[in-house]
C-alpha cells in the first residue's frame, strides 16, 4: 500500500467515525437524558436516507431535501415521543427494548411497502461533485471532506452542550432521573420531547448525509444501531472524549480491514473477516477496561 | 397449596392434549407444534436469563443458530449425523460460546449489558455471514435428518415426523421439569436473589459473577438443544437464525407469556409463533398484499403487547382471576 | 491487650475533591462495641462501606486478623467473616422473611453450585435462619412476604440476615433508625449480648442507645477522627461538645 492509497484510507476511515459520531450522538443524549435505550435510532438513520433519496428526487436538491428531511424527522420524534416513548419512562429497559424493536419492524416494512427492497443511488449535489487529485490515477471526493466538515461543526456543537450546559452537567453525571432534571426549574416534559426530536433529527440528518456516500438500502439503519452500540460501549457512557476516540478507532479498524489482507495459516482472516473487526476491539477492550475508554469506574 | 395443584393439573392436561395431538391432526399441524415445542425450549431458556437472572440478553439467538451450524457440519454431503454424538456437541459448543461471551458481556450490567450481547451476537453472524467456511449468506442445507442408533438398532426416526414430534414433545416436558428442580435448588435460589438485589448478594458472600456465568452457559447450551432441531427439523441454516431478529422475536415470546415463569416463556413461544402465522396467512385488502408486509403487523402487535400487557398473558389470568375474587373479598369483609 | 481483629490505618477516600474519609487509624477488638458518631454527612457510612468493600478506599489499609484486605470485593469481605447492615433497608422485598434469612445463611455453604436438591432440603441452612430470625425476635413472622413487614421489622430482618451469616465482625449502619421504641429496647439488648462473641462497628444516632452500649467511642466531623477514647472521656471532652454534642443536648 502506497501512502497515496494509505492516506485517502484514514480519511475514509475518519470520515466514516465522524459519521458515526453524529448517529451516536442522538443515541446517548436520549440515553444519557431521558433512560431510554432506542434500538429504533438506527431506524431513523435509514428514515433521513430514503427522506434524502425520495425528496431530493421531488425537490431536485439535495439541500431543500435536507431540510425538508430535518423538519420531518423532528415532526415523527416528537409524535412517537407523545404516542409511545412517553409511556416508558418508568418502566424496566426491557420494556423499551421490545417497543423499539417493534418500531424497527414496523419502519422497515413501511419502507418496503413504500420504496421497495432495492439499492438506490442519491446524487451529489452539483457544486461539491469534484474531487482533488492526489496522483495521477488518484484522487479525494470533495463531498467525503464536506461530510467530515459538517460531522465535526456537529461534534463542536455536542461538546459545547454537554460541557458547556446544565443539561450537559447532567448527561455527564448520568443522571436520568426525572426528579433531579425537574429541580432544576426545567418543564420536564416539554425537554423530554424535544431531546427525543433532537436526537431523531440528528440520526436522520447523518442517514441523509450519507446517503450519497453509502447509498440507500434495507437494513442500513440496524447495521449503523450496532456499530453505534459497539462505539458507545468501547468509548463509555457520558464522555464525548470517548465517544469521539472509539469513533475514529471503530472508523480507521473498520476502513483497514477491509482493505488489509492477512493470512493465517492459508486461511483468509482479512479482508474476509473484516466485519468482525470492530466486535474484536470490542472485546480487548472489555477485558481491559470494562466501563469503556473514557468511562467513569463504578 | 390448592392453586399450586390445580396449576399441576392444567400442567398434566396440556401435556395429555399435547401427546394426543398426533392422532387427530394432520401433518401440516404436526410440523407446526413441533416448531412451536422448539421454540418454548428456546424461550425457557432465555427466560432463565431474563426472567430469573434479571440479565436481558438481546443476542441469544447467537447461541441458538450456531448448534444448527454444528448440526450441518455433522451432517456433510447428504450423510446424516448421528444424533447421540452430535446432539450433545452442538450444546456444548453452544455452552462453550456462551461461555466467552459470557465472560465478557457479563463484566457490564444494564444497558451496557443489553447492548454488548447484541453486538457480540452480531459478531458471530458476521462470522457466518461474511466467511465461506458455512455458505456465507446463503447459508447451508441439512439434507438429512439425524439418525437414532444405538448399536443397530433404532428406537425412533426423525425422518418420520410424528417420531420427531415426540421426540420434542419428551424433550420440552424434561426440560421443563429440569429447569424446575434447578430453580428450587441453591443455585436456582442464587440466580433469583441476583435478579431481586445483587449488591446485597455480594455482600452476604456470594460471588454472583461465576453463577451468572454458569447460568448463561446454561441457557446457551439449551438454546442451542432447541437450534440443533430447529435445523434438523428445517433442513436448512443461514446467518438469520443467529441474527438479532431472532433474539428480539425470542425475547418477546418471553415478554408474551410472562416472564420469569416457565410456562410463561411456553405459552409466549406458542402465541407468538400463532400471531406469525395469523399474519402470513391474511389475504390481500384493496390490493395491498398484507401476508407479504406480516412484519409490519407484527411490529404493530408488539407495540401494543408492550403498552397494554405489562404482566404478559399469565398477568392477564392473574388480573382475570382477581376481578373475580375482589366482590367475594368484599362480601366477606 | 488482645490483638485487634479488625483495624484501619490511615484509611482515606476521596469523592472527585472531596475527602468523605480522611486518613481514619481505629481498632476493633472481639467482645467491644466501638460506636462512631458524627453529624450527617461526616462520613461514618462511607466508613462502613470501605470496611465492607462495597466502596474501593483511595489510600491507607484495613488490616483483618493481620491481612491487608483493602481493595478485596465484598463477598470475599464477608466470606473472611465480615458482615454488615445497612442503613437504608437492603433486603430481598419479593421473598418471605425466612427466605431472606435463609439465602443468607446459604451463603456460608462451601458452594452454592448445586443444581438438583431443593433448596430447602438442606436442614442446616434453614436451622441457622430461624435460629437468626428467632435472636431477633421476628421468627412469629417467618412466613411473610418481606415487603409486607414494617419498617421496623423490616430493619430487624437486615441484621438478621446480617447475622445468618455467622460473621465474626458486625457492621451495623444505624440498626435503630426508625424502630420504635420497644423493639429498640429489644435492638439494644440483642447488640449487648452479641458483643460477647463479636466485634462490632456501631453507627448510630441515639445517643441514649450509644452511651449504653459503647466500649469506645470515636467522633467523626468532615470525613476526619476529632476524638476516639473510653466514652465518659467523649462526653467530657470540650471540642466534642462544641463540635457535636453540644448541639443535641441543651
Amino acid at each position: 500500500m502506497d501512502a497515496n492509497t494509505f492516506l485517502i484510507q484514514v480519511l475514509n476511515g475518519i470520515q466514516y467515525g465522524l459519521l458515526l459520531f453524529l448517529v451516536a450522538s442522538g443515541l446517548t443524549l436520549i440515553l444519557g437524558i431521558m433512560g431510554i435505550i432506542n434500538l429504533a435510532h438506527g431506524t431513523f438513520y435509514m428514515v433521513g436516507a430514503y427522506l434524502a433519496f425520495s425528496l431530493s428526487q421531488h425537490f431536485g436538491s439535495l439541500w431543500l431535501a435536507m431540510a425538508g428531511g430535518v423538519v420531518i424527522a423532528v415532526a415523527i420524534g416528537l409524535v412517537l415521543e407523545w404516542l409511545l416513548i412517553s409511556r416508558l419512562y418508568y418502566r424496566d429497559h426491557l420494556y423499551q427494548v421490545l417497543l423499539t424493536y417493534g418500531l424497527i419492524l414496523i419502519f422497515e416494512e413501511l419502507r418496503s411497502v413504500v420504496f421497495g427492497d432495492d439499492v438506490h443511488g442519491v446524487a451529489v449535489p452539483e457544486f461539491l461533485r469534484v474531487s482533488i487529485p492526489l496522483t495521477e490515477t488518484l484522487s479525494y471526493p470533495v463531498y467525503r471532506l464536506w461530510m467530515s466538515a459538517v460531522c465535526l461543526v456537529l461534534a463542536v456543537g455536542m461538546y459545547l452542550l454537554i460541557q458547556k450546559t446544565r443539561l450537559g452537567m447532567m448527561i455527564r453525571a448520568g443522571a436520568s432521573n426525572r426528579e433531579m432534571v425537574q429541580s432544576l426549574g426545567i418543564n420536564i416534559n416539554l425537554l423530554y420531547r424535544l431531546v427525543f426530536a433532537l436526537g431523531v433529527a440528528l440520526a436522520a440528518f447523518a442517514g441523509m448525509i450519507a446517503a450519497p456516500v453509502a447509498s440507500v438500502f434495507p437494513g442500513m439503519g440496524n447495521q449503523v444501531l450496532i456499530v453505534c452500540f459497539v462505539m458507545v460501549v468501547i468509548g463509555g457512557i457520558g464522555s464525548v472524549k470517548g465517544a469521539m476516540l472509539a469513533a475514529i478507532l471503530i472508523g480507521l479498524v473498520d476502513t483497514f480491514g477491509k482493505v488489509l489482507t492477512l493470512d493465517i495459516g492459508g486461511f483468509e482472516v482479512l479482508p474476509q473477516m473484516s466485519g468482525m473487526m470492530i466486535y474484536v476491539l470490542m472485546a480487548v477492550v472489555l477485558l481491559a477496561r470494562p466501563e469503556g475508554l473514557f468511562g467513569k469506574r463504578a | 397449596m390448592r392453586g399450586l395443584r390445580a396449576g399441576t393439573v392444567v400442567l398434566l392436561a396440556c401435556l395429555l392434549a399435547l401427546a394426543l395431538l398426533p392422532l387427530v391432526a394432520e401433518k401440516y399441524y404436526i410440523q407446526l407444534f413441533t416448531k412451536m415445542m422448539i421454540m418454548a425450549i428456546f424461550a425457557m431458556s432465555l427466560d432463565l436469563l431474563v426472567g430469573f437472572t434479571g440479565l436481558v440478553s438481546l443476542g441469544h439467538a447467537a447461541f441458538f443458530g450456531l448448534a444448527g451450524y454444528v448440526l450441518a457440519f455433522a451432517a456433510p454431503q447428504y450423510q446424516a449425523a448421528d444424533l447421540w454424538l452430535s446432539l450433545p456437541l452442538a450444546m456444548v459448543c453452544s455452552g462453550l460460546l456462551a461461555l466467552i461471551i459470557g465472560a465478557l458481556v457479563l463484566r457490564t450490567s444494564g444497558i451496557y449489558f443489553i447492548m454488548v450481547t447484541l453486538a457480540f451476537a452480531q459478531m458471530v453472524f458476521f462470522l457466518f455471514h461474511d466467511t465461506k467456511i458455512a455458505g456465507g449468506a446463503d447459508g447451508i442445507y441439512v439434507y438429512a435428518k439425524p439418525v437414532a442408533a444405538i448399536a443397530g438398532w433404532e428406537p425412533f426416526t426423525l425422518e418420520n415426523h410424528t417420531h420427531f414430534y415426540f421426540v420434542v414433545l419428551v424433550l420440552l416436558a424434561l426440560v421443563y421439569a429440569c429447569l424446575r428442580l434447578l430453580l428450587n435448588s441453591l443455585f436456582g435460589r442464587v440466580i433469583v436473589g441476583i435478579r431481586v438485589n445483587e449488591p446485597r448478594m455480594k455482600s452476604l458472600g456470594y460471588r454472583t459473577f461465576r453463577y451468572k456465568l454458569v447460568c448463561f452457559v446454561l441457557a446457551g447450551a439449551l438454546a442451542g438443544m432447541a437450534g440443533y432441531f430447529a435445523a434438523a427439523q428445517f433442513g436448512f441454516v443461514s446467518p438469520e437464525t443467529l441474527g438479532w431478529h431472532q433474539s428480539g422475536s425470542v425475547l418477546m415470546m418471553v415478554i408474551l407469556g410472562g416472564m420469569g415463569t416457565l410456562t410463561g416463556a411456553v405459552l409466549g413461544a406458542f402465541a407468538m409463533m400463532l400471531v406469525e402465522l395469523g399474519l402470513q396467512g391474511l389475504p390481500v385488502i384493496g390490493g395491498v398484499e398484507i401476508a407479504k408486509h406480516w412484519q409490519l403487523l407484527m411490529g404493530a402487535f408488539i407495540v401494543c403487547a408492550v403498552l397494554l400487557l405489562p404482566q404478559g398473558l399469565l398477568g392477564l389470568g392473574k388480573l382475570a382471576s382477581r376481578l373475580r375474587s375482589k366482590p367475594a373479598e368484599a362480601r366477606d369483609g | 491487650m488482645a490483638e485487634a481483629v479488625l483495624r484501619t490505618e490511615r484509611l482515606t477516600k476521596h469523592f472527585g475533591g472531596l475527602a468523605a474519609v480522611n486518613d481514619v487509624s481505629l481498632e476493633f477488638f472481639t467482645d467491644q462495641i466501638h460506636a462512631v458518631i458524627g453529624p450527617n454527612g461526616a462520613g461514618k457510612t462511607t466508613l462502613t462501606n470501605l470496611l465492607s468493600g462495597d466502596l474501593p478506599c483511595t489510600s491507607g489499609r484495613i488490616y483483618l486478623d493481620g491481612d491487608d484486605i483493602a481493595g478485596l470485593s465484598p463477598d470475599r469481605i464477608s466470606q473472611r467473616g465480615v458482615g454488615r447492615s445497612y442503613q437504608k433497608t437492603n433486603i430481598f422485598l419479593p421473598f418471605t422473611v425466612l427466605e431472606n434469612c435463609r439465602i443468607a445463611a446459604q451463603s456460608r455453604l462451601p458452594s452454592s453450585m448445586r443444581f438438583i436438591r431443593s433448596a430447602h432440603a438442606y436442614p442446616d441452612v434453614v436451622l441457622a435462619a430461624k435460629r437468626a430470625l428467632a435472636e431477633v425476635g421476628l421468627e412469629h413472622r417467618a412466613q411473610v412476604q418481606a415487603a409486607a413487614l414494617s419498617h421496623g421489622e423490616q430493619r430487624q430482618l437486615e441484621i438478621a440476615m446480617t447475622l445468618a451469616t455467622r460473621p465474626r465482625i458486625l457492621l451495623l449502619d444505624e440498626p435503630l433508625a426508625g424502630m420504635g421504641s420497644e423493639d429498640s429496647t429489644r435492638m439494644v439488648e440483642l447488640l449487648r449480648q452479641l458483643k460477647q462473641a463479636h466485634a462490632m462497628l456501631l453507627v448510630e444516632h441515639d445517643m441514649d442507645a450509644v452511651f449504653a452500649l459503647a466500649d469506645r467511642l470515636t467522633v467523626m466531623v468532615d470525613g476526619r477522627v476529632l476524638e476516639s477514647g473510653e466514652p465518659e472521656l467523649i462526653r467530657a471532652s470540650a471540642a466534642v461538645q462544641e463540635a457535636y454534642l453540644g448541639t443535641e443536648e441543651p
